[in-house]
């Protein structure tokens, strides 16, 4: 991508013109715009809250609310709009990110996690082991635990048995701690390279797996 | 390898050219009009297909993101 701001289309270019106006057109685009982040909000939470225990009038107060402060956040930063997409999706960015991080934060209203010793045996089960396959795995565990415990910083340790073994969301992580979704993935994602380079020189791991496609 | 082995062993494999979630998140706009315009958006930025393979939350706010623009009337 660029440095040059493109050229908005004209789609885009009327939503901004209107938006920046005053008067009754401002109005009424506000309230258009209000009334499709809403619409991208509700669906977003309800695609979002399977297994959150969010729904009902509770699920679309969170969507109306997050619309709503999406809404305050376009608008004030009109701005930083660059027209490398259309306004809309730009826009509508803004509601699904609020939704997420929202739901992020309900986490912990519900949840019953502790923050006491981490469960490893439930690893496995994480990645749809059986209790017998759960049974037969402590070794490979074992030596996941060794790896977390020596070849992990404290930081990547503390979000990867958050993540993997107490199976908290990202979201919710980002919500308790205080730093952004890439912060949490960056940690986790170098965990799992120093794990599986772990397991691989252990002989754990086949070296099939190394190559993406 | 058992099923569960293979997805942990698929869990633990990295993309070097993953470029994470903020950077996913800050131009996942532009990713989503080339998809919704029928461009070969992983084409053009390898590192955000990469990253959206492997995160399930940014994965599922691209989902999102990419509905909304094909199914809103503009
Ligand atoms: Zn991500």
């Amino acid at each position: 991508m660029g440095d040059v701001a493109t050229e908005p289309d004209i789609d885009s270019a009327q939503w901004l013109a209107t938006l920046r106006e005053s008067g009754p057109a401002h109005d009424d685009a506000v309230a258009r715009l209000h009334g499709l982040l809403l619409r991208v909000g509700l669906r977003h939470a309800h695609s979002r809250a399977a297994g959150t225990g969010l729904g009902g009038p509770e699920l679309d107060d969170l969507a109306h609310q997050a619309a709503s402060d999406a809404l305050l956040s376009i608008l004030r930063r009109l701005d930083s709009f660059r027209g490398e997409s259309r306004f809309t999706t730009w826009a509508y960015k803004f509601v699904i990110l609020e939704v997420s991080s929202k739901i992020g934060r309900h986490f912990w209203q519900r949840a019953e996690t502790s923050w006491d010793e981490p469960d490893w045996t439930q690893l496995p089960a994480a990645f749809g082991a059986s209790p017998e396959e759960t049974l037969a795995a402590a070794e490979i565990v074992g030596e996941v635990q060794f790896a977390v415990a020596h070849h992990l910083t404290e930081y990547q340790r503390e979000i990867f048995v958050h993540v993997v073994v107490e199976g908290i969301p990202l979201d919710a992580l980002v919500a308790r701690l205080g730093i952004t979704r890439g912060t949490v993935y960056k940690a986790v994602f170098d965990a799992r390279r120093k794990i599986r380079k772990h397991l691989t020189e252990t002989g754990h791991l086949a070296q099939k797996g190394q190559h993406h496609d | 390898m058992t099923d569960w082995q293979s997805a942990f062993n698929e869990f633990l494999s990295t993309d070097p050219t993953d470029v994470g979630c903020d950077e996913a998140m800050r131009v996942l706009e532009v990713y989503v009009d080339l998809v919704s315009t029928g461009l070969d958006a992983a084409e053009r930025m390898p590192g955000v297909a990469a990253h959206l393979k492997a995160c399930g939350p940014c994965q599922g706010d691209f989902t999102s993101l990419l509905d909304a623009v094909t199914d809103t009337p503009h």
